[in-house]
């Protein structure tokens, strides 16, 4: 810490004002998401005897790794002042037009792989063409987009899901190398990869500055809109290896994959710390997020709770998580 | 010798013709003001000199080299530098963020180029001293600042990479006394180090004490080039508002 202010007599910030001041710094991330994780994690060990065990340990982080890797998308589009509603249909595209690749067409894992993720991109593309060159609104573009992929998942084979993937495209579904599953592993290492793109790179960095002010970042000489359309594109890439994993883990290319994951997504970014209106974001504090809804569903599942029930409680953690960030602006604001 | 030079430039945001034909230079180590009405072209002008707008007609170069061609970016890195009224930061990004938006200093790991955010720190706290600005803490989101404060930073990162131009839209507008006595000083400390100033600005009394050269634009065009050691008041509100309403506006100049 390189405090300044060193007047003794000064009363300085409160204990938990300089605890979170520094996690933000160093760690990108808001202690309250910590503290939130903690405490449903040790709610759900006292109601179910079987929540602290190794194995549902790595339940959680499996059910976790398709969401956890949406969330990082949604983390880079809300951070640079965007929105991305079709993420969840775009991973069910991608996962049909992966599986279709394999299955259908018959070509090697390796196109399929491309195939998929290109599927995304592709998607993610069009839409920040739309909203970079025709000036539609994020909201409308990825709203229709929401639409059009489930369509377009739901045309390719006529609604029916693609079953029966090669054993090496399942293996990057259900693959366990030294006992961890390949998901799990898909995700850290996307979180690493896209944490240090994030907030130790000139694209992380601009990304927030868009998010925070178009006007000063275009002013800074930064193209805004290539940024812009070039983050839509990594978004629906994003998109479409969470369709990759999914697909491969339940061996098939379902088009109803991926149905309103776009609000546990983007739920788990905001939990996380990201600003919903732009220029703050963390990769680290996302994968918080995305554990604590992940600690959430499968609470609620050790709990038999019906999934009905979990989708409301999805819904209502959404809300109250903008109502604290909003609340807490408003304090900050008012000092 | 001349720094920017400026030749019959015109802008027409559709039907509406905003500028006609302005002429305009700047010489190093010379500051000349920008004024006129509101409407009268001022931002537009030197929006086209950033790149921020594209100029219809005419011919800008610096140092001789034509920049109509060259993206924002890439005059800034050719020296011209512009401290917008509204400042233009990044406010929950920090001093530093902001003052190196867009030109982050990289340093290579394993071949590929990161924010060397320890430099970004270290210099600009050294361009905070040099200012001789107070700031709370380099590392705070500048949303938290006080208007002056906040100034502060958005000069700093117009004189951070060497500038050869700099332009200030307003920069006393939003000011205590005592600051604006702060920033016109720094203008003269500018001029004193060769480069070349632009001051755009309502308080014509700044604008006298301070500039070596006065442009009047009026409806677009350049109505007046007066040099400030010959010219006064009354002649510069007359350029400004057309001869026709000049005692009236004149008067109520002196008076306020």
């Amino acid at each position: 810490m390189t405090q300044s202010n060193s007047g003794p007599a000064k009363p300085g910030p409160s204990l938990w004002a300089r605890a979170q001041s520094s996690a933000i710094e160093q760690l990108h991330i808001r202690l309250e998401s910590l503290i939130v994780l903690l405490v449903l994690g040790a709610i759900m060990s006292v109601l179910s005897p079987y929540f602290l065990s190794v194995s549902n340990f790595m339940n959680i982080f499996l059910a976790t790794a398709t969401i956890g890797v949406l969330a990082i998308a949604a983390t880079f589009i809300l951070g640079s002042g965007g929105l991305d509603l079709s993420l969840g249909s775009v991973m069910g595209f991608a996962g049909v037009v992966g599986a279709w690749v394999a299955v259908t067409a018959g070509l090697p894992t390796g196109i399929a792989v491309i195939a998929t993720i290109g599927a995304g991109a592709l998607a993610g593309f069009v839409n920040g063409i739309i909203i970079t060159r025709a000036f539609v609104p994020a909201f409308i573009v990825t709203l229709g987009m929401l639409g059009i992929a489930r369509g377009l998942a739901l045309v390719i084979n006529n609604g029916a899901a693609i079953y029966g993937l090669p054993p090496a495209m399942v293996y990057l579904g259900q693959g366990r190398p030294m006992g961890i599953p390949m998901p799990v592993i898909i995700f850290i290492g996307t979180a690493i990869v896209m944490h240090i793109l994030l907030a130790y790179t000139r694209y992380g960095r601009h990304t927030l500055a868009i998010g925070d002010s178009e006007n000063a970042a275009r002013t800074a000489g930064i193209n805004v809109s290539r940024l812009r359309l070039s983050l839509y594109t990594l978004s629906g890439a994003l998109a479409g290896l969470a369709g990759l994993i999914f697909a491969t883990r339940v061996n098939a290319g379902d088009p109803t994959a991926g149905l309103t994951y776009e609000l546990t997504a983007i739920t788990a970014a905001i939990i996380g710390g990201t600003n919903l209106f732009g220029g703050r974001a963390s990769i680290l504090g996302t994968m918080i997020g995305a554990l604590i809804m992940g600690v959430l569903q499968n609470g609620l599942n050790l709990l038999a709770v019906q999934s009905y029930y979990q989708q409301m409680a999805i819904g209502a953690v959404l809300i109250l998580a903008v109502f604290i960030d909003q609340w807490q602006v408003r304090k900050e604001s008012r000092v | 010798m001349t720094l920017l030079n400026i030749t019959k430039v015109s802008k027409a945001f559709g039907p509406v013709s905003v500028l006609h034909g302005v002429d305009m230079s700047v010489d190093r180590g010379e500051v000349v003001g920008l004024v006129g009405d509101n409407g009268a072209g001022k931002s537009t002008l030197m929006k086209i000199v950033t790149g921020m707008y594209t100029a219809d007609a005419g011919e800008i170069t610096l140092d001789g080299q034509d920049i109509l061609g060259n993206t924002p970016g890439e005059r800034r890195r050719m020296g011209i530098e512009m401290i917008y009224q509204d400042l233009a930061l990044a406010r929950q990004q920090d001093v530093s963020a902001n003052i190196f938006l867009g030109r982050e200093p990289e340093k290579k790991v394993l071949g590929m180029n990161f924010v060397d955010k320890a430099t970004m720190r270290r210099e600009a706290q050294a361009m905070i001293d040099r200012l001789g600005a107070r700031l709370p803490a380099i590392n705070r989101p500048v949303g938290s600042f006080s208007g002056g404060q906040q100034q502060s930073v958005a000069i700093a990162r117009a004189l951070t990479f060497d500038p050869k131009l700099v332009i200030m839209d307003e920069p006393t507008a939003a000011l205590a006394v005592r600051e604006v006595q702060g920033v016109l000083d720094l203008i003269r400390q500018l001029k004193s180090e060769g480069i070349g100033v632009i001051l755009i600005s309502h308080r014509l009394n700044d604008v006298l004490s301070v500039t070596d050269r006065i442009v009047v634009l009026n409806h677009g065009r350049a109505a007046a080039n007066l040099t400030t050691a010959e010219t006064n008041m009354t002649e510069v509100v007359s350029a400004i508002v057309g001869s026709a309403e000049m005692d009236h506006a004149a008067a109520h100049e002196a008076r306020g």
